[in-house]
């Protein structure tokens, strides 16, 4: 429940921060630091786990004030684990002396943190993975092959979902655990991308080793636990705030402009049938927002992602239209280098064929109408082929 | 907590509801299950006015819900804008019968938006009591004012405005004429003898029109050449922006309907819902439905506060609501199947409020226009200049 004496103080511990340690100035892991010791990376979280105990909405009360006084967006660096791990972290992380010792190096960037999910064989049927995590002793022995790690090669934690009984239905046989990615048995390989680029990564393991105390909730358990980093991620992917116009419908509107020579009365409504979907989805993240504020996110809150991905790949599209033979051309794919997940001052080209992966990573536009059907409208499962089955017997390839 | 909230600062109202917003809805969702069931709407609509004047009269004076933002020392409620539309939403949810388009939409708007005066004061107790009903004889053109049909010599008009929602039953007709000094905007007695009314066959029955022909009727002023056009402009924004909540109203109505019939109709074995074909076709609706609840929304708060461009906002709300609302009227017959195309389901009396509520104070794509006119049109060199690179073929 937010009240006034609660953001009042949110935002005096804010300004404190900024007071003590100048965004402008000082390193990043220090102010990072100093605000997590203050309470203020997630303020919803408990006091000394980076939080005050205050609604989530005021969030944006603290988040203004830093980056208001030029801190960075600690989402932007460190984004599966401000977004995904925190939470579940702090959710199911078995004491609280290990949720310390996780949070705040995650928090000031010292540690970054990947998500072990996707492996070749399970996509969007995700509980179907064949990673293999088996007991022994206080450890647990870890085989099998994860795809589509952002960050990887320089997390120094992941979050993992392994199989740790094969003779149950695919959603009970689940276990989550944090994985060191520096350990024994742990190799990480570029992924190259229809971009050219290898943005994310394939990560083996070979008997690589994790404590018993670095699992998440109970044995078995581990799909449930993987909700609340699903929900977080969705909810990351979807929905950043933002002025009138900004994102990506700048960019075809700023290239529009350049080019008024290639602007035709068709292609000017497709634009602006683009910008009105892009400013409804923008009202509605604010309004979403707003809900959260007073009770948790509503039903908008889940259609950003959705949204928010299609529009991506229609405002490149129109892009690519728009500039016409101008737009065929590329800055060539032999770098086959590694980029970050903030560099995306690649040129115009680039943007648009990284946007077809917008509808696939972070649950398919399939899925996410799934969960809208289902979740939001109370529509029926699909009927499912595998249901009930122990997961060794599910037909698989 | 609610009223903690609303003294925090604007950015964080828009779009919480208070507590008294939440008991006016509920309130006004009991009053139409009451007054305004299908059966009820089906038998008004083919009735002669198509609506029930005493059931209106509680409207005003009962609930009072029909001047939610006038002012209080003109007699209403002295409320939001946001008020209203949360009634309004209500009662385009269940087509409730009634002039609300031109009493509601636009004429109470223009008579707020009007200096005070001996014609405005009296007729304005009167609409928001729900005694008298008022039409808006003013053409439009998607916020702004159309081009004007009738004379003023004097204060009497004479001339012929076609197509004029609610007028066929309207006590007052609100007038806009063109005088020797400009448009001003005047009331006019609909039962005075050189008033004549031909009523049309409309698509909706529920939105009934005439045309009104005026030879010499007298018109008492109600804003003057110097701020008619302001009041008109005015009017027509407010009236968009309920329009457009309406529209959310009408639109959540029928996702329910849809969604609960995909649950309950067997085919193959299996509820029709299970199918993706259905699931997603009505996953899209309910985004459609959302972002259409957001413009229309923003528009209103921006009305009532003055945080946006009304302009702006307004053509927004409208040209995506319009298009939702037609899209979900459509998905709801295909997702009914065959039944959704009978009389007796009441799936067709909402595809035609939704074609009728798109057309009426600017289609879709006049708002779009007007969108573009806003957006696009006035860009300069600045946002050329922010252009994302483009490849040339040059390695990088």
């Amino acid at each position: 429940m937010s009240t006034i004496l609660d953001s009042d103080r949110v935002a005096d511990l804010a300004r404190k921060v900024v007071a003590d340690h100048d965004p402008k100035s000082v390193p990043i892991p220090e102010l990072l630091g100093a605000a997590y010791d203050a309470g203020l990376s997630w303020v919803h979280f408990p006091e000394g786990l980076g939080g005050l105990g205050v609604s989530r909405g005021l969030q944006a009360v603290a988040d203004g004030i830093l980056q208001g006084a030029g801190g960075p967006v600690p989402l932007g660096l460190n984004p599966m684990g401000y977004g995904m791990a925190a939470p579940t972290i702090r959710e199911h992380a078995q004491t609280d002396e290990v949720k310390r010792q996780w949070l705040r190096p995650l928090a000031t960037t010292d540690d970054l943190w990947c998500q072990l999910f996707s492996e070749p064989g399970a996509g969007s049927d995700l509980a179907g993975l064949a990673t293999t995590a088996v007991p022994d002793g206080d450890e647990w022995i870890i085989n099998g092959q994860k795809v589509w790690t952002s960050l990887a090669h320089r997390a120094r934690w992941g979050l993992l979902l392994a199989r740790t009984n094969p003779d149950v239905p695919k959603h009970k046989g689940l276990t989550y655990f944090v994985i060191d990615m520096h350990g024994a048995g742990v190799e990480t390989r570029p992924l190259r991308q229809m971009t050219g680029q290898a943005e994310f990564n394939e990560v083996y393991f070979t008997d690589a080793r994790i404590p018993d105390a670095h699992r998440l909730g109970d044995v078995g358990n581990g799909w449930n636990v993987a909700m609340t980093t699903l929900m977080n991620e969705r909810t990351a992917l979807g929905g950043s705030g933002s002025r009138r116009g900004a994102g990506t419908i700048s960019e075809a509107v700023s290239l529009w402009a350049s080019r008024p020579h290639r602007q035709t009365p068709v292609l000017r409504d497709r634009l602006t049938q683009l910008w009105l979907r892009a400013e409804a989805q923008r009202l509605t993240s604010e309004r979403s927002r707003a809900s959260a504020g007073v009770g948790g996110p509503g039903p908008e809150g889940s259609i950003g992602k959705l949204v928010g991905a299609e529009l991506n790949q229609q405002i490149y599209q129109f892009c690519m239209d728009f500039l016409g033979p101008e737009g065929i051309l590329y800055h060539g794919y032999d770098s086959g280098s590694r980029i970050g997940e903030r560099d995306w001052q690649g040129p115009i080209q680039q943007r648009f064929l990284r946007s077809r992966a917008n509808t696939i990573e972070g649950g398919t536009s399939e899925v996410m109408r799934n969960i809208l059907g289902e979740r939001i409208l109370g529509l029926p499962g699909d009927l499912r082929a595998d249901s009930g089955m122990p997961w060794k017997e599910i037909p698989r390839g | 907590m609610v009223e903690k909230l609303a003294d925090q600062p604007r950015d964080h109202s828009e779009f919480i509801f208070s507590d008294e917003q939440n008991q006016l809805r509920a309130a006004v969702r009991k009053f139409c299950a009451d007054n305004y069931d299908e059966q009820t709407v089906r038998s008004l609509m083919e009735s002669d006015p198509p609506f029930d004047a005493k059931v209106w009269a509680r409207l005003g004076g009962e609930l009072g819900v029909l001047g939610l933002s006038v002012p209080e020392a003109d007699g209403g409620v002295g409320g939001t804008l946001v008020d209203q539309a949360v009634a309004v939403e209500e009662l385009g949810s269940s087509l409730a019968c009634g002039p609300l388009f031109g009493t509601v939409f636009l004429a109470i708007p223009a008579l707020v938006a009007a200096s005070a005066g001996a014609a405005r004061d009296e007729l304005l107790a009167e609409l928001v009591e729900g005694r008298r009903t008022a039409a808006f004889a003013v053409p439009d053109l998607a916020g702004t004012l159309g081009e004007v049909t009738v004379t003023a010599d004097g204060d009497a008009l004479t001339g012929t405005v076609e197509r004029v929602v609610d007028a066929g039953a309207a006590d007052d007709l609100l007038v806009a004429a063109r005088g020797a000094d400009g448009v001003a905007l005047y009331a006019v007695d609909a039962s005075a003898s050189n008033v004549h009314r031909s009523p049309l066959a409309t698509l909706d029955l529920t939105r009934p029109q005439a045309g009104v022909e005026l030879s010499g009727a007298p018109g008492r002023l109600v804003a003057g050449v110097d701020e008619a056009e302001r009041v008109i402009e005015h009017a027509l924004q407010v009236g968009s922006a309920l329009l457009a909540v309406e529209q959310v109203g009408a639109g959540q109505h029928l996702l329910d309907l849809s969604v609960e019939y995909a649950k309950s109709r067997l085919q193959f074995g299996r509820q029709i819902g299970s199918f993706q074909a259905i699931k997603h076709k009505l996953a899209d609706l309910l985004v459609d439905l959302e972002h259409a609840r957001s413009s229309a929304y923003h528009a209103v708060w921006a009305l009532s506060d003055g945080s946006d461009d009304p302009a702006l906002a307004v053509s927004i709300a409208q040209a995506t609501a319009s298009a939702a609302l037609s899209r979900i009227a459509a998905d709801t017959i295909q997702v009914h199947g065959g039944i959704g195309f009978t009389w007796e389901h009441q799936a067709h009396l909402y595809f035609k409020r939704a074609t009728t509520d798109a057309a009426l104070l600017g289609s879709a794509e006049q708002h779009r226009s007007r969108v573009a006119e806003l957006v696009l049109d006035v860009l300069d060199g600045s946002a050329a200049d922010r252009a994302p690179r483009v490849a040339d073929g040059t390695p990088a």
